[in-house]
């Protein structure tokens, strides 16, 4: 099917009446698929919640233990890395090739500095023995209680650890738009896999939005 | 499938070892490789976008790709099993699922992952196909109920599978790095897998059951002759059920460190799931009443799982109740009940609608005499099976132990007899369904007289499901009309 009719094939598969259709269905099923991570993240994010409410001190001190700076710092890349997303998908809405390549060149960049900053910080971890493991020793918490720090990290490396990995996956989108954009797939009436991946990469960015005061800003609001 | 099924209740040949990793193997096979994909897949995928009067699914690579991750999750599961098995139980309780058992959890739980993204994609096809892909004049309370339930059902799998897949990651994280979520040792707590996972595995129940109640209100239909009382009862019913089915999962916590206040609470909620249940069942009984009824099988199931689900229904409010729950939980009780629903429901549901399309799909009718017989037979060994265990229960036989005091020996023994009859049952049609493929009689394009779009294309279909997109002018079982009209369109 691919080969003998290539350009009807992505214009308009058999199954729909109109493009306007076409369009609307793939949306739809993007923004269902969206909740559904919602639901995946949402089951972390209530693992979070029990424990933080059972040990607050403990997670408190260990929040207080992690970098904030580098957590805001990837905070402000990933805002601009959605800012320059938008600014891909609207180029790809007036056809401009050379617009929508740029700027998802820059957002591809801006991922990989959130990532490269994210190893870092991992990095970090290894060395401080926050990693939880038979290593781990979190100062400032008694003996009996580094169980339960050794918990508020396990969820910070699991719920860093999937965004992470969502964000690998973004940056894969990313480049495979870039390569499809360049070889002339798209046209302004029919760029709807940019549009999708432009909602994912949102999506992305908000799982942070959440994470970052969860994870690093706990301690700032424990009344000091 | 049916092998696992004789052997389960057998009590002697097997040391206990080897016993709880066959009922974990037959938990997980049955539960997520064969219940929650039965009749989506199978029915669902052929026949949804038939009564919407849609060309195909839309996402049909989608699909496909979810069929591959259901094989791929079954070859992980085969793989647990022949390695050495699983001895969790289905339901992968912790902390012996990460830190006691030395067997094949992760391959198993890897399987479940993947056939459970299998099982998300499904359903977010099936909900934009709903939205987007009907025919002109298919507005949603024209819609066949077979589509409400699945619509229903595929808002569970969307929001309640995911749930499930972390559950699993965290699993993994805990055995393989020791991350100690649910690990008391280090303050986690095991109580809390147990939310997450009856979150998703409650509604599963419903996952598997809905379905199966929109095949049986399409066959209440068509073999009474008349529309189903009360349509937008029956069809916000099974989004009332998707509802509620997320409200309910604390009571199979009832013995586990809940609060006495949460217990109520669900048990009260759990007494709502009744309502919406018992709406179908009056009002398939409504529809029955002043019909034409003609008994050819896939009706004769549709009574079986009507009888079935009912007795399953209500011994289910048993087990809401705080107080009776207490003493049966963990026995044969809970056993007979969640086979009543499941085996008795579901699997009925999935007989009868595989018999009823049967000649849509493959063009071929079946032997209808043969088919009677087996249905007799699946009905008569299944309540031989369990309705002893019921009792069993009630005594105070523990589920998942392979030995037990003599004075249950003649309930067992009952028990496994009908196990023996049942497989026998399901045999016969096995059989019967691949001679017809060859040598049964061609079906005409509507061999029932049924009003559904489906029955206005050629048996079998073409690739493009029809070579013109009806309008559809009626109500969805309008008998009104006279059949003949109905049936030229095509």
């Amino acid at each position: 099917m691919a080969s003998e009719a290539h350009a009807e094939t992505l214009a308009l598969r058999e199954q729909f009446d109109t493009a306007a259709q076409q369009k609307d269905v793939a949306t739809l099923g993007m923004w269902i698929f969206l909740i559904t991570e919602v639901m995946f993240f949402g089951g972390m994010f209530l693992a979070y919640t029990v424990y933080r409410s059972s040990y607050p001190n403990v997670f408190a001190r260990a929040s207080s233990s992690i970098n904030v700076y580098y957590g805001a710092l990837n905070t402000v890349v990933l805002i601009c890395s959605s800012f320059t997303m938008v600014l891909a998908v609207r180029g790809a809405q007036l056809g401009k090739r050379i617009t929508t390549i740029v700027f998802l060149g820059l957002t591809l960049f801006l991922g990989l500095v959130f990532l490269g900053v994210k190893a870092f910080e991992w990095g970090e971890k290894f060395h401080e023995h926050h990693v939880p493991g038979p290593g781990f020793h979190l100062a400032g918490v008694p003996p009996g209680l580094q169980g339960q720090a050794q918990l508020f990290f396990s969820l910070y490396f699991a719920m860093t650890g999937l965004h992470a990995l969502h964000m690998v996956v973004g940056a894969g989108l990313v480049i495979t738009m870039m390569w499809l954009t360049y070889k002339g797939r798209f046209t302004a009436e029919y760029m709807t896999p940019i549009d999708i991946t432009g909602l994912y990469w949102h999506f992305v960015d908000i799982i942070w939005i959440f994470l970052f005061p969860l994870l690093y800003l706990v301690d700032r609001h424990m009344g000091k | 499938m049916i092998r696992i099924e004789l052997l389960t209740p057998n009590g002697h040949l097997f040391s206990s070892d080897t016993y709880n990793k066959l009922f974990t193997m037959h938990g997980v096979v049955m539960i997520f490789f064969f219940l929650i994909p039965s009749i989506p897949a199978v029915l669902g995928n052929f026949f949804l976008p038939l009564m919407i009067g849609a060309r195909d699914l839309a996402f049909p690579r989608i699909n496909l790709l979810s069929w591959y991750l259901l094989v791929i999750g079954g070859l992980f599961a085969i793989f647990a099993m022949l390695a050495g098995g699983v001895d969790t139980g289905w339901t992968f309780y912790t902390p012996y699922s990460t830190t006691y058992s030395n067997t094949w959890v992760i391959a198993t739980a890897l399987g479940i992952f993947v056939a459970g993204f299998s099982s998300i994609l499904t359903g977010l096809n099936f909900i934009v196909t709903i939205h987007r892909m009907r025919a002109p004049g298919m507005t949603w309370f024209r819609m066949p109920l077979f589509v409400w339930a699945h619509y229903a059902t595929s808002l569970i799998q969307v929001l309640g599978t995911p749930v499930l897949a972390v559950t699993l990651v965290l699993i993994f994280c805990e055995r393989v790095f020791h991350i100690g979520i649910f690990d008391p040792a280090l303050g986690g707590d095991p109580v809390l897998f147990q939310h997450l996972f009856w979150f998703y595995s409650h509604p599963a129940v419903y996952i598997m059951i809905l379905p199966a109640m929109g095949v049986i209100s399409e066959l209440i239909s068509v073999y009474s002759r008349k529309p189903i009382f009360g349509y937008s009862f029956v069809a916000f019913s099974s989004v009332a059920i998707a509802v509620l089915g997320f409200l309910v999962w604390g009571h199979h916590l009832f013995v586990s460190t809940q609060s006495f206040f949460a217990g109520m609470v669900f048990s009260f909620l759990s007494y709502f799931v009744a309502i919406p249940s018992a709406i179908k069942v009056f009002n398939w009984t409504a529809t029955l009443y002043k019909g034409s009824i003609s008994f050819e099988t896939p009706m004769l199931y549709a009574f079986g799982f009507i009888g079935l689900f009912t007795i399953g229904g209500l011994t289910g409010l048993f087990l809401a109740c705080l107080g009776i729950d207490v003493h049966v939980t963990d026995t044969y009780f809970v056993v007979a009940h969640f086979h009543y629903i499941m085996v008795g429901g579901a699997i009925m549901g999935y007989l009868g609608g595989l018999h009823y399309w049967w000649p849509k799909m493959t063009g071929r009718m079946y032997p209808e005499g043969w088919a009677k017989l087996s249905a007799l037979v699946i009905f008569l060994g299944f309540n031989l099976t369990f309705f002893p265990q019921f009792i069993l229960g009630y005594l105070g036989m523990p589920r998942r132990y392979h030995t037990y005091p003599s004075e249950f020996q003649v309930l067992h023994v009952l028990s496994t007899a009908g196990a023996s009859v049942l497989a026998v049952g399901y045999i016969i049609p096995v059989i019967y369904f691949i001679w017809s493929l060859r040598y049964g009689a061609v079906a005409s394009s509507n061999p029932w007289g049924a009003t559904g779009l489906e029955w206005r294309t050629p048996s079998p279909p073409p690739v493009q499901n029809f070579e013109k997109i009806p309008v559809v002018t009626h109500d969805a079982y309008d008998y009104s009309t006279t059949i003949g009209e109905v049936i030229e369109v095509g």
